[in-house]
């Protein structure tokens, strides 16, 4: 079976997020006011086959960490869409 | 003559600047590709500052699974000396050789400029020949340079004297000032800035020549 996968990656809670803090700084100019805590990552969205869902999200959990995250900024959450054709 | 090598990943734009400065230093310094799975007979290993791999998802995060990554794991295992410079710093943190990581900087600015360093230890191989508290002049060229670790790191690095250069006036929002550390042994060494850009006087700084000296002084005593 092929499995629909997203991975979120998001920097760990504590670490500084130059990033996310200039999109706050920069969304009251734009109107957007009461925005607090932004928090910039990224998204992964792929396909995995595995003989079952459960191994198709334990393979992307051990990617996730292997290679789309730096563990020792950041976190990495896998999660299952549903099956593809 | 003491030799060394210098890893070109696809993407790498300071390897000729890092060779050419380890020999007008007296070393011999020699390419060595990132596909290759062995380093040769070197004294050193120098990872260059560039973008390998694009830098693609983060910097340093697939050239540490370059296949010569494997042969400078084994190396710098057996005590051998590496130096990793600016985005060869990087990739020695996504490799898990050097602690931390560098996260984009402060204010999301590029920063190329010279920078004021201060030598904060003399353990590792790249300050050896330096005094404890000398400024020296030297260029930095990055995005990601903001030095990052959660605070056991952070002491782990004080207790072990790991902490090799500061800046004297932080550019990039780094912890501590952190330019450069080393791993504990102190044969492992990455920094953002660029001393084989500190070459000569006619140039801006000759400051860079402390640091390379004392990398390609192997074995040398400090001076």
């Amino acid at each position: 079976m092929n499995y629909s996968v997203i991975v979120e990656v998001t920097l760990r809670p504590g670490i500084a997020d130059p990033e996310g803090a200039t999109i706050e700084r920069a969304l009251p100019a734009l109107g957007f006011t009461g925005v607090r805590a932004v928090r910039a990552g990224k998204l992964f969205r792929f396909d995995v086959e595995a003989a079952s869902s459960d191994e198709a999200l334990a393979n992307a959990q051990a990617l996730a960490e292997r290679l789309l995250s730096n563990p020792v900024i950041e976190d990495a959450t896998a999660r299952l869409e549903g099956e593809v054709q | 003559m003491t030799r060394i090598a210098v890893v070109v990943f696809p993407g790498s734009n300071c390897e000729y600047d890092a060779a050419a400065a380890v020999e007008q230093l007296g070393a011999s310094a020699e390419l060595v590709f990132h596909s290759a799975t062995s380093l040769g007979d070197v004294d050193g290993v120098i990872l260059p500052g560039g973008f390998a791999h694009g830098d693609y998802l983060r910097p340093g995060a697939l050239a540490r699974f370059s296949p010569v990554m494997a042969a400078v794991t084994d190396f710098a295992a057996r005590g051998g000396a590496v130096l990793g410079i600016c985005n060869g710093f990087q990739v020695l943190t996504e490799a898990g050789l050097l602690p931390g990581a560098l996260q984009k900087n402060r204010g999301l600015t590029f920063l190329c400029q010279p920078t004021t360093l201060v030598v904060v230890s003399t353990r590792s191989v790249l300050t050896r020949a330096a005094s404890v508290g000398a400024e020296l002049v030297v260029p930095i060229n990055h995005f990601s340079g903001a030095y990052t670790c959660d605070d056991a790191t952070y002491d782990s690095l004080v207790a072990h004297d790991q902490i090799v250069l500061r800046y004297r006036d932080n550019p990039n929002g780094s912890r501590d000032d952190i330019a450069g550390v080393s791993n504990v042994a102190g044969n492992v060494v990455g920094l953002m800035p660029h001393p084989e850009r500190a070459m000569s006087t006619l140039l801006g700084s000759a400051d860079g020549r402390v640091l390379l000296e004392s990398f390609v002084g192997l074995g040398v005593a400090a001076r």
